[in-house]
C-alpha cells in the first residue's frame, strides 16, 4: 500500500516537473558521454600506439659493428668492428642472462621472381628465433623458419605480407615457389599483418626472410648486418649491455667502455621515453575529463539547486497534508535514482554507439587509424555516473531531507 | 476538542530569541466557530500552526481530542494533519504544477486510500466549494477566489473534524472573500469546528466566539469584540 501511494504520488510529480526533470537528465546524459568519448579516445590512441610499439619487438636491442674509438691492448682506434654468425652462439653463452639473442644478413635489390613477376627485393637470412623476437608470426597454414630448415640449408621463403601480395595478389603462396637469384625456394610462411612504429633495414612487410644458413651459403656474406637481442625486463636492458660489451670486447678486442665500437640500438630505453609521453597524454586527457565531470556535476547540482525553493515549499505544502517524512525522503531518492539511472545509462549507450559508429567510417588515413578504435571503458563511465549522480543527490537530496525533517511551516515560509 | 494550557512558543533565529506565544490558554468544542483575532505580529498565526499541528509548542500542554499532542512522534502528526485537521492559508499553498483535481488529490493519497474512492471524493468536494467545472484547471487558470476554493476543497477532502483558516479572505477582494467565509458558515452549520484568523470585523462577527490576541497572550475570549 505504501509502495502505490509512493508510485502515484511520484509518478504525477514526475510527469508534472518534466522540463527540471528533463534539464537534469540531459546534463547528466552529457557530462557522462564527454567524458567517455574524450577518454574512450585516450585510450583508443593509447592502444594503437601500445601496439604499433610491439609490433617490432618487445624488450628488442638492435645491434650493428661500428668502429674502436679508444686505443686497447696494443690496438689502435679506428678499427672496425665485424659481427659474424657465430657470435649469435657466442653472446648466448656469455650472456646466459639474455632471453634471446638473434641476427641477420640482408641484401637489397635481389632478383625475385614468380612466373612472369619480376622484383627486385631486400632479402634477409636469419634465425628462427625472429619470430618471438621480432613479432614475424606467420599468418594461418604457414610457418616461420625453423631450426631444421637452419640445420639443413633449406631453401624456404617466408613472406612479408605486402610482398606476397606484389607475388601472388589474392592467390595462396604456402608451398609455392619462387625464385631468388634463379634458385628456386618454397615459399613456407606468410607474416600476420602487423603495426610497426620504427624500423632498422627496411619494412618487414616487403621483406623476403630465408634461414641464415641458406643466404650464407648463397651470398657469401661474412658478416652480419645486425644482431638483435631479447631482455626478459625492461630493467635488466641497461646491465645487460654492459655484459654484452664486455663479451665481444673480450673476443674482438675492443674497450667494453667504448660505446663506438658497437652500435646499439635499445628500444627500451626508446619505449620508456614513449611510456612517458603516452603518460602525459593520458594526463592531459584526464585533466580535461576532470574538468569536464567538474562543469556537468555543477550543471547537474545547478538545476537541482535553482529548484530548492520550489521544491521546499511543495515538500511544505505536502507535509502540511498530511505526508511523512519517509514519503518525501523516498521520493526524491527515487527520483534521484532514476534521473542518474537514465541520464548516466543513457550517456553510456550514446557514448557506446558514438564510438563503434566512430569505428565504422570507412576513411583510409593514417590519423583515422590512430582515432579509429576508440575505446570506452564501462569502469570510467559508471564512475562518471556514480559522480554526476553523487553530486546531483547531494545538492538535491539534503535540502529535501531538510525540508523533510522541519516542520512544515518552516518549509512554507522558506524564501 | 483542543485545549491548550499555558502553551508558549520562542522562535530562535540565530542567537535571538523570541516569544511570540507567551502561555495561552484555549479550548474549542466540537462544533464551535471561532474567529481569532489581533494585531499583526500578535501571534495568531503560530497559535493556529500549532493547534493544526504544522507546530510545535516549546513549553505547556496541547490535548486533542484529550490526546497529548506534546508526546507525538512525526508521524503521528503527519497522520493528525491528514485527517483530523484540513488547513487553508492566506497564500493558498497549493502545488503550482497541479490541476485542482490533483491538489485535492494530494491528502486522500497520503491516507492511501484507493483511486477510485479518491476520484469520487474530490470530485465530491469540488462541486460542494463550487468548482465542479474547474476540475482539470491549474492555479495559474484560476482566479484568487477559486484557488482559496479549491484549497478548502483539500482541506476537506479527508473530511476532518476541524477546518483552520489563517487569514483566508486576506488576499482576495471582498466578493471572493464573501463566497468563502459563505462556505464556512455552511461548513459550520455541518458540523465543523471551524477556527478563522480575521481583521475583517464582519467576518469575525459571523462566529459564536472571537479570540482576541495582544503580545502573544489571550485578551479576551468571549463573543464581543
Ligand atoms: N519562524 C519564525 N521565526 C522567528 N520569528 C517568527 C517566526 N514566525 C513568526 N515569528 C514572529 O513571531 C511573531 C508572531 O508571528 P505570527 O504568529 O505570524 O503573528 P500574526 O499571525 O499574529 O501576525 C511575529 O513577531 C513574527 O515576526
Ligand atoms: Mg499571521
Amino acid at each position: 500500500m505504501k509502495l502505490s501511494i509512493i508510485y502515484n504520488v511520484f509518478v504525477r510529480d514526475f510527469r508534472k516537473q518534466k522540463k527540471r526533470i528533463t534539464l537534469t537528465l540531459v546534463a547528466l546524459g552529457w557530462g557522462t558521454v564527454s567524458i567517455m568519448l574524450l577518454l574512450g579516445f585516450g585510450e583508443g590512441l593509447h592502444r594503437q600506439l601500445n601496439g604499433q610499439r610491439k609490433g617490432m619487438g618487445e624488450n628488442i636491442i638492435v645491434m650493428w659493428g661500428g668502429e674502436s674509438s679508444i686505443a686497447y691492448q696494443g690496438m689502435g682506434k679506428g678499427r672496425p668492428i665485424y659481427l659474424q654468425q657465430e657470435d649469435i652462439e657466442y653472446l648466448k653463452r656469455k650472456v646466459p642472462q639474455l632471453k634471446e639473442v638473434g641476427g641477420e644478413f640482408s641484401r637489397w635489390g635481389v632478383r625475385v621472381e614468380r612466373d612472369t613477376i619480376v622484383l627486385q627485393e631486400h632479402v634477409i637470412g636469419t634465425t628462427p628465433n625472429y619470430r618471438d623476437m621480432r613479432n614475424y608470426v606467420p599468418q594461418m597454414g604457414g610457418r616461420m623458419i625453423n631450426d631444421r630448415d637452419v640445420q639443413l640449408r633449406r631453401r624456404v621463403a617466408f613472406l612479408g605480407w605486402e610482398l606476397k601480395e606484389r607475388l601472388f595478389g589474392a592467390e595462396d603462396a604456402v608451398g609455392r615457389q619462387v625464385m631468388v637469384n634463379s634458385v628456386p625456394f618454397t615459399v613456407i610462411g606468410v607474416m600476420k599483418e602487423k603495426r610497426v612504429m620504427g624500423n632498422y633495414s627496411g619494412m618487414d612487410r616487403d621483406k623476403l626472410t630465408m634461414p641464415i644458413t641458406t643466404f650464407e651459403t648463397m651470398f657469401g656474406h661474412r658478416y652480419l648486418n645486425n644482431m638483435v637481442y631479447q631482455v626478459h625486463v625492461p630493467e635488466d636492458a641497461a646491465v645487460l649491455e654492459e655484459k654484452v660489451f664486455e663479451a665481444l670486447g673480450a673476443k674482438y678486442k675492443f674497450d667494453p667502455t667504448d660505446d663506438r665500437a658497437l652500435m646499439i640500438w635499445d628500444t627500451v630505453a626508446t619505449a620508456e621515453a614513449f611510456d612517458n609521453i603516452l603518460i602525459g597524454i593520458k594526463m592531459f586527457l584526464g585533466i580535461i575529463g576532470g574538468l569536464t565531470l567538474l562543469i556537468a556535476g555543477v550543471g547537474v547540482a545547478n538545476i537541482m539547486y535553482v529548484s530548492i525553493k520550489e521544491r521546499t515549499r511543495e515538500i511544505g505544502i505536502k507535509m502540511a497534508m498530511g505526508a511523512r517524512k519517509s514519503y518525501i525522503l523516498v521520493q526524491f531518492l527515487i527520483e534521484a535514482l532514476i534521473i542518474t539511472f537514465f541520464g548516466g545509462f543513457g550517456g553510456m549507450a550514446i557514448s557506446y554507439i558514438l564510438t563503434e559508429a566512430f569505428k565504422r567510417v570507412p576513411i583510409e588515413s593514417d590519423v583515422m587509424e590512430m582515432m579509429g578504435r576508440p575505446t570506452i571503458s564501462l569502469e570510467i563511465g559508471i564512475t562518471v555516473v556514480l559522480i554526476l549522480g553523487i553530486m546531483g543527490v547531494l545538492s538535491g537530496l539534503f535540502p529535501a531531507m531538510r525540508a523533510a525533517s522541519v516542520n512544515p511551516v518552516e518549509s512554507l515560509r522558506y524564501e | 476538542m483542543i485545549d491548550l494550557k499555558d502553551v508558549e512558543k520562542t522562535y530562535v533565529t540565530g542567537t535571538v530569541e523570541f516569544k511570540a506565544l507567551k502561555g495561552i490558554n484555549f479550548r474549542a468544542e466540537k462544533g464551535e466557530y471561532i474567529s481569532v483575532v489581533g494585531p499583526s505580529g500578535s501571534g495568531k498565526s503560530t497559535l493556529m500552526n500549532i493547534i493544526g499541528c504544522l507546530d510545535v509548542p516549546t513549553a505547556g500542554e496541547y490535548y486533542l481530542e484529550g490526546r497529548p499532542v506534546i508526546e507525538m512522534t512525526s508521524n503521528q502528526l503527519a497522520d493528525i494533519r491528514n485527517r483530523k485537521v484540513g488547513f487553508v492559508f492566506q497564500a493558498f499553498n497549493l502545488l503550482p504544477y497541479a490541476t485542482s483535481f490533483e491538489n485535492v488529490e494530494v491528502p486522500l493519497l497520503f491516507a492511501k486510500l484507493n483511486g477510485r474512492y479518491r476520484r469520487r471524493r474530490v470530485l465530491e468536494v469540488l462541486a460542494q466549494v463550487g468548482l465542479a467545472d474547474k476540475v482539470n484547471n491549474k492555479p495559474t487558470e484560476l482566479s484568487g477566489g477559486e484557488m482559496q476554493r479549491v484549497a478548502i476543497a483539500r482541506a476537506l477532502a479527508n473530511e476532518p473534524d476541524i477546518i483552520l483558516a489563517d487569514e483566508p479572505t486576506g488576499n482576495l477582494d471582498s466578493a471572493s472573500g464573501g463566497e468563502i467565509v459563505r462556505i464556512f458558515d455552511e461548513l459550520n452549520k455541518l458540523g465543523k469546528t471551524i477556527i478563522i484568523i480575521t481583521h475583517d470585523v464582519n467576518i469575525a462577527s459571523r462566529t459564536d466566539r472571537i479570540v482576541k490576541l495582544k503580545d502573544g497572550l489571550v485578551e479576551s475570549n468571549g463573543n464581543m469584540l
